[in-house]
């Protein structure tokens, strides 16, 4: 019997979310490990926010449901804060701290949160937040659409699901785009860096 | 090789539950497929688009629903195995077909895919599909999961064979869009080739004839009833005095409350997979050994309602419960924590619910409302339309595509929608009784599926209202997906013909049509007006491709625009366009040019012609 451990991913469309949920679902898969994922695109094209839920471990459910998340991962801040009531106070949150503030802003509807209020709000009400600009880390990798990769990395280094670095590495050579392997392992390992660093210090 | 293709039985690969419904067609032979686009089915026949162009499959985009049951029920007629795949709504399409196909039956297996919508991630309505099954009086599959899906499938042809009556596998988009791991099974040969035998008596349904093939329909339901009541499909798991009957995806969530509960050894499932007709004697012998029931299903109360009046047939008068105001709802879909909450309840057992966290200090998060696309031209048509009607009554009917995203502000141009189709024919009875200017928005696709009828319609009954047609040369909402009006030589496909708009249009005898490039701004509103002005039907046909459809077989020269210092934050292009490739930075307007596709349309937009194209080099 091994007991489930829940992830979910928030982002915004375009960021990556499906390949990386992707990447991790199927690291799994090759260790054995039992993966129920499941996800919200309908929209994604079109801006709106892409969910996905994975589950590890021996439950049949393919989502989660509010208050039950081991881990949450946001690719950026606000909606990693929107989704913070899929947590409990036990969760590890993990977000991306690059802002893109929806349109709704733009056109005055609405106000982009404080970067460091969003960070102090999610420290407090959570177990442990790690937090860093993954966008900025995703450039020094080499690609920009890496943000997801390295968010993986970070993941990944808090050892909180069932799957080994290594069968994380093997699917990211084996089932992302050939060409951008290389930056995508390099941000994967820079994400990973990061997260340890930040835990050390 | 495309991966559902793989030969390898035994292996096991991570599929979505569309993919898996795919692969379990394939395995069984599947030789003509045909859909309607639509969320959440769509990547059941995107995979077979892909798989049709490198194997012996025959798949087809149809014009709607109906046509696409239509065509796969005469394949089947002819002994060669189907396959047709919609969404819930689409049914509704379909269903003149299918009531009369159920008397008249299949030689070949016939599976009709429908997939349902509980909470609307993106449809109409939620309706429970389990009552066509009913309806029509054919068997019915549903799945819980990926694996079982690829089983199914599979079962679903030999079952359609078996009993010469298609088979509906209906799915919950929880079902279509969830991934886990399925073992695979062996691939059977295709065939491809059938024959039709001419029997007037037997498949042309003048009343005579239905009225025997009514008679045959209901001993075909006996039949099916037998194999549902031993299906492998329909089966108990667990111990206990209590009882839990369930379906679907609800079925995980009981099985994993029961285990977070520690009621594995107390309450006793039945799991319905084979859900028409419903195994009556299987379930009587389950409240027998029961005391209490419960009945976990999404939608409506199609098994409870069937479980009680099984019960009351036996005379049981157990507790039985499932919709309350205290139980499970007819809204929406569940979740794992609220069945496992409901299940503690009903069976008056210990419960401690999650931890919530205190979210009140939380401030206000700005929305982000999914949006048309930086680029997206249906913006530009709407645009124009608002500026072209300045100073008219107009109300807007709309339709159902990426294009119904124009009823949000600021262009709020939709003020009407029901189905697809729909914007033509209640433009109809709009015009008619509301004093209103009617200007009515639908898709290319929209218009092939189902807006020509009302279009004649508007004609022959000479009404008086502007239908604009927004060709974007694709069906974007759904992920790209080819229609009558698509150049198929852009895809390098050959073996298609091509419709075009504007020639149905003028056949049908439009008082005024006229075609315009919706990111010419200043032509576009003049042509408009001329269409408002237009005393009885006018049509605009809006032509720009869908650029994301566009990108992925050419790379766009267009060089992103910025805003320039003669900028005096008019802010026209912000609050009148909403493209969401603008951002406010220190109180100016700036354009994300990772964003901007170049579409020129806040260019000229802009009062003091302040945006302009960055230079070839920056």
């Amino acid at each position: 019997m091994m007991k489930a451990k829940r992830l979910i991913i928030v982002a915004v469309g375009g960021q990556g979310n499906l390949l990386a949920s992707r990447v991790l679902a199927e690291a799994a898969l090759a260790s054995g490990v039992p993966i129920r994922m499941s996800e919200i695109h309908g929209m994604a094209q079109r801006g709106g926010v892409v969910e996905s839920a994975l589950v590890f471990g021996d439950a049949r459910s393919p989502i989660i449901s509010d208050a039950e998340a081991d881990v949450l991962v946001g690719f950026e801040p606000s909606e990693t804060l929107r989704a913070l009531n899929r947590c409990n106070p036990e969760s590890v949150v993990i977000t991306n701290l690059a802002p893109l503030p929806p349109f709704t802003v733009s056109i005055g509807k609405g106000v982009y949160p404080d970067i460091k209020q969003i960070q102090d709000l999610i420290r407090a009400k959570t177990r442990t937040l790690i937090a860093f600009d993954a966008t900025k880390m995703a450039h020094a990798a080499g690609s920009a659409r890496a943000v997801n990769m390295v968010l993986l990395g970070a993941l990944i280094q808090t050892r909180i699901l069932p799957v080994s670095v290594e069968s994380v590495r093997s699917a990211i050579e084996t089932k992302t785009a050939r060409s951008f392997v290389p930056a995508n392992l390099k941000a994967f390992e820079l994400g990973f860096e990061a997260a340890k660093n930040l835990a050390a210090s | 090789m495309h991966k559902l293709l793989a030969d390898q039985p035994g292996q096991k690969m991570l599929l979505l539950g569309n993919e898996a419904i795919a692969r379990g067609a394939l395995e069984s032979g599947v030789a003509v497929a045909t859909t309607y686009p639509g969320t959440p089915s769509s990547e059941i026949s995107m995979n077979f688009f892909q798989i049709s162009q490198e194997s012996d499959l025959y798949f087809e985009y149809s014009t709607n629903e109906k046509v696409a049951l239509e065509v796969a029920a005469a394949a089947a007629n002819c002994g060669v195995r189907s396959m047709c795949v919609m969404k819930h709504v689409g049914m509704n399409v379909a269903a003149d077909a299918l009531m009369t196909l159920a008397y008249v039956g299949v030689k070949g297996a016939l599976v009709i895919v429908t997939a349902d919508d509980p909470f609307m991630f993106s449809s109409q309505n939620e309706q429970d599909n389990r009552y066509y099954a009913k309806f029509g009086g054919l068997p019915m599959l549903e799945p819980s999961d990926s694996s079982e899906a690829r089983q199914m499938t599979a079962e679903a042809f030999e079952l359609s064979e078996k009993l010469g009556e298609p088979v509906i596998l209906r799915t919950t988009t929880r079902l279509n869009h969830s991934t886990g791991a399925v073992t695979l099974g062996p691939m059977q040969k295709i065939k491809t080739r059938g024959e039709f035998v001419r029997n007037p008596l037997r498949y042309v349904t003048v009343p005579a004839v239905s009225r025997k093939l009514h008679a045959r329909l209901l001993e075909n339901l006996a039949s099916a009833r037998q194999i549902s009541e031993t299906s492998a499909f329909n089966f108990t798991k667990g111990e206990g005095a209590w009882g839990i009957i369930c379906n679907g995806v609800s079925y995980n969530y009981v099985c994993d409350a029961l285990l977070d509960l520690g009621l594995e050894q107390r309450i006793r499932i039945l799991r319905i997979g084979f859900s028409h007709p419903l195994p009556e004697d299987l379930i009587v012998s389950f409240l027998k050994t029961s005391e209490k029931v419960l009945v976990v299903e999404e939608g409506e109360p199609y098994m409870e309602e069937a479980v009680k009046a099984a019960a009351q047939q036996a005379k049981l008068t157990l507790d039985i419960q499932g919709k309350s105001d205290t139980l499970f709802s007819r809204l929406y879909e569940f979740d794992p924590a609220m069945v496992r909450e409901k299940i503690a309840g009903y069976f008056n057992v210990p419960y401690t619910p999650p931890q919530r966290i205190d979210l009140s200090d939380v401030p206000e998060l700005p929305a982000r409302p999914p949006s048309l696309c930086p680029g997206c031209p249906h913006r530009a048509t709407f645009y124009a339309v608002r500026k072209a009607a300045a100073g008219l009554d107009i109300m807007c009917p709309n339709d159902i595509g990426c294009y119904t995203l124009g009823f949000m502000p600021p262009l709020s141009m939709g003020d009407f929608l029901i189905c697809m189709g729909s914007s033509v024919g209640t433009s109809c009875g709009f015009s008619k009784v509301s004093g209103k200017k009617v200007v009515a928005f639908i898709g290319d696709s929209t218009f092939f599926h189902s807006g020509i009828p009302g279009l004649i319609n508007a004609v022959f009954n000479q009404h008086d209202f502007t239908l604009v047609i927004l060709d974007n040369g694709i069906t974007a909402m759904t992920g790209h997906q080819p229609n009558p009006g698509v150049d198929m030589e852009k895809l390098n496909l050959k073996g298609y013909g091509r419709v075009s708009i504007e020639a149905v249009v003028r056949s049908l005898g439009v008082g005024q049509v006229s075609v315009i490039r919706p990111l010419n701004v200043k032509k576009s509103i003049e042509a408009i007006r001329k269409a408002l002005d237009f005393k009885g039907v006018s049509v605009v046909i809006s032509k720009h491709l869908c650029p994301l459809f566009a990108n992925s077989f050419r790379k766009s020269t267009a060089r992103p625009f910025y805003v320039s210092d003669r900028c005096r934050n008019h802010r026209n292009c912000v609050n009148d366009l909403a493209c969401p490739a603008f951002f406010i930075s220190e109180g100016r307007v700036k354009i994300n040019s990772a964003l901007c596709t170049g579409c020129s349309l806040c260019a000229q937009v802009c009062p003091e012609n302040a945006i302009l194209p960055q230079k070839a080099d920056s």
